[in-house]
């Protein structure tokens, strides 16, 4: 199946039980997916009328405690930035999946990671971040959406997959049923809507009018990051042990990037790869323990050099060496392999 | 004696933040005796909106989830969908409900969803200083339209969206009333409670417009703004019931 069916699938499973989108290329599959199991389901399939109805859709949804999801490509997820940061701000549960394209603008349709900035640092306004994970195969594109599912019920967050569009679009065996990898209890929602029965009124809300009142909110928003990048970062190496080479690449490109090692390595470089699962929180000490004996780092990106920033931060002082192609230019194994070769 | 006029339990006993001669307090008093005499209140969840009444839920006495501006119906809709066994209303204005989230309302209504709208008419943005909202009226002065709204010079005709509305199949119900005297108010109770009961009937959409007096944005003294309703405001928006699918 594909990335997309297997990420719509994979939420079924997760017990999702509400869906709103609207069309965009090239996540389509997962709404037309969602529209047929979720019926199947007795659960709630809408075709929202824009993005932003969508995203408010899923809003409205999470504040009854319903498992929520949305799904869009860079655009619309640029017009659900309005409703992301209003759920990060009410402390609501939500799964949106963005299958990157090329941008800015209307873009092209082809496979982008540049909407990293957008994911990671928030996307929406104010002081806030969502968890970002990014899948590398059809099959861990459907255990991140799973698991997207509990980090959100349990830190009350936003989560995002960031696939590009050659993880949805790809079709390769899929290994059914999935379970998430997510091991805490996840706690009851007392706080959701349902009607003030038998207890006092709940109200699900981002404004704080009052002096200080915000303030204090954007603290206790702080220690959940803080909470969350102590516990969730994730990350995978390959050939990474004994590297002298290390690159560094995550979704569609850390997949190129593995060819790449293996090729390396067949003419007796010791290449080896780093892979960011979470983008945020940022894996920094995987990192830092995979490049220790590390000469140089190489990081590989569908975008002008994103990413590159946060190795940059986690590894000061390294030598890092950066390859992208942008517009939906894609680096390949063999550019890849010229680009470690050639460097001084 | 018997104490016939008491508060509702659905209204708090608190001091709103409204200026002198504003609709809100009326209206929150009227959803809040509705929902007490239909005995909704454990089973209500509303939507507040962006604008003057976006701490309705300070008043109300019942959970109440806030939206973004101009995406109280959408957010409505993914908590109908979710608990269609409870009572869910949206309570908005009308740059809210006309022109931010045109979309959002348009839509919301030609899906018939199961929800009562309550859109509260005072032909301005309130809360940011009385700027022109899409109903403000031809002539009216506001911050943003100094001279006048003047349609020819490109600042648009005042929008009869609860007309537009009632075009729509999913629309079951749509009226249009007023806040400006004891026996328009009287009718606006009775309106409220229909559309409320519509939903209770999976009627499907309903829509209750109340022309509701702005002092403070309109630059007039609260009695003179309840007569500006009656004498101007009527002339573009007449009262009375748009559509009502039951008749």
């Amino acid at each position: 199946m594909s990335g997309n069916e297997a990420m719509a699938e994979a939420a079924i499973k997760a017990g999702c039980n509400f869906y709103a989108g609207y069309p965009i290329t090239p996540q389509n599959e997962i709404p037309a997916y969602m529209a047929r199991r979720m019926k199947e389901e007795k659960r709630v399939f809408i075709q929202a009328e824009s993005e932003l109805a969508a995203i408010n859709m899923v809003f409205g949804a999470s504040s009854t405690g319903a498992r929520a999801l949305t799904s869009s490509s860079s655009p619309g997820i640029s017009l659900k930035q309005e409703g992301i940061s209003y759920i990060a701000g009410a402390e609501l549960p939500a799964v949106i999946i963005n299958v990157m394209r090329g941008g800015p603008g209307l873009g092209n349709i082809s496979s982008s990671q540049s909407d990293y900035y957008q994911a990671t640092r928030g996307g929406g306004h104010g002081d806030y971040f969502t968890p970002v994970l990014a899948p590398f195969s059809a099959e861990e594109a459907a255990e991140l959406v799973m698991l997207s599912f509990d980090l959100a019920d349990y830190y009350r967050t936003p989560v995002l997959v960031l696939a590009d569009a050659i993880i949805g679009q790809m079709m390769e065996p899929v290994k059914l049923p999935f379970k998430s990898s997510f091991k805490k209890k996840l706690p009851q929602k007392p706080w959701a809507l349902s009607g003030a029965s038998k207890r006092r009124p709940n109200i699900v809300k981002s404004f704080f009018l009052r002096e200080g009142g915000l303030e204090m909110h954007n603290q206790k928003l702080k220690d959940k990051w803080e909470e969350i990048k102590n516990n969730e970062q994730r990350f995978s190496s390959y050939k990474a042990d004994d590297a002298k080479y290390l690159i560094v690449a995550y979704g569609s490109e850390a997949r190129i990037a593995w060819e790449a090692v293996d090729a390396l390595r067949g003419e007796n470089l010791k290449a080896g790869l780093f892979r960011p699962i979470s983008l945020w929180p940022y894996p920094d000490a995987g990192l830092q323990k995979c490049a220790r004996n590390v000469k140089k780092i190489f990081v590989i990106e569908q975008s002008l050099g994103q990413m590159v920033d946060d190795v940059k931060l986690a590894l000061s002082g390294k030598d890092i060496k950066f390859l992208g192609k942008t517009g939906g230019g894609i680096p390949s194994a063999s550019e890849i392999i010229k680009f470690v070769k050639k460097a001084p | 004696m018997s104490r016939n006029f008491i508060r509702p339990v659905s209204l708090r006993d608190v001091a709103t933040h409204y200026c002198s001669g504003c609709g809100h307090g009326i209206l929150h008093r009227l959803v809040a005796e509705v929902i007490d005499e239909l005995n909704l209140r454990e089973k209500t969840i509303g939507v507040a909106p962006v604008g003057c009444a976006v701490v309705a839920y300070d008043y109300w006495d019942f959970d109440v989830c806030e939206a973004a501006h101009g995406r109280a119906l959408a957010v409505a809709t993914g908590i109908k969908r979710c608990k269609p066994e409870q009572f869910v209303f949206t309570y908005q204005g009308d740059g809210d409900l006309v022109s931010i989230g045109m979309a959002e309302t348009f839509h919301t209504a030609n899906r018939g969803e199961n929800l009562s709208c309550i859109f509260i008419n005072n032909a301005c943005y309130g809360m940011t200083g009385g700027q022109m909202a899409p109903t403000t009226l031809t002539g009216q002065a506001t911050t943003t339209t100094p001279w006048g709204r003047d349609p020819k010079s490109g600042e648009g005709w005042p929008i009869k969206f609860s007309e537009i509305l009632a075009g729509l199949e999913g629309v079951n119900f749509s009226v249009r009333c007023s806040v400006s005297s004891p026996k328009e108010i009287i009718k606006t109770r009775a309106y409220i409670k229909k559309a409320f009961t519509n939903q209770l009937e999976n009627k499907g959409f309903s829509i209750v417009e109340v022309l509701s007096p702005c002092p403070t944005g309109w630059q007039k003294k609260p009695i003179d703004a309840v007569k500006w309703i009656d004498e101007e405001m009527v002339k573009t928006f007449p009262l009375g019931i748009i559509k009502d699918r039951c008749i």
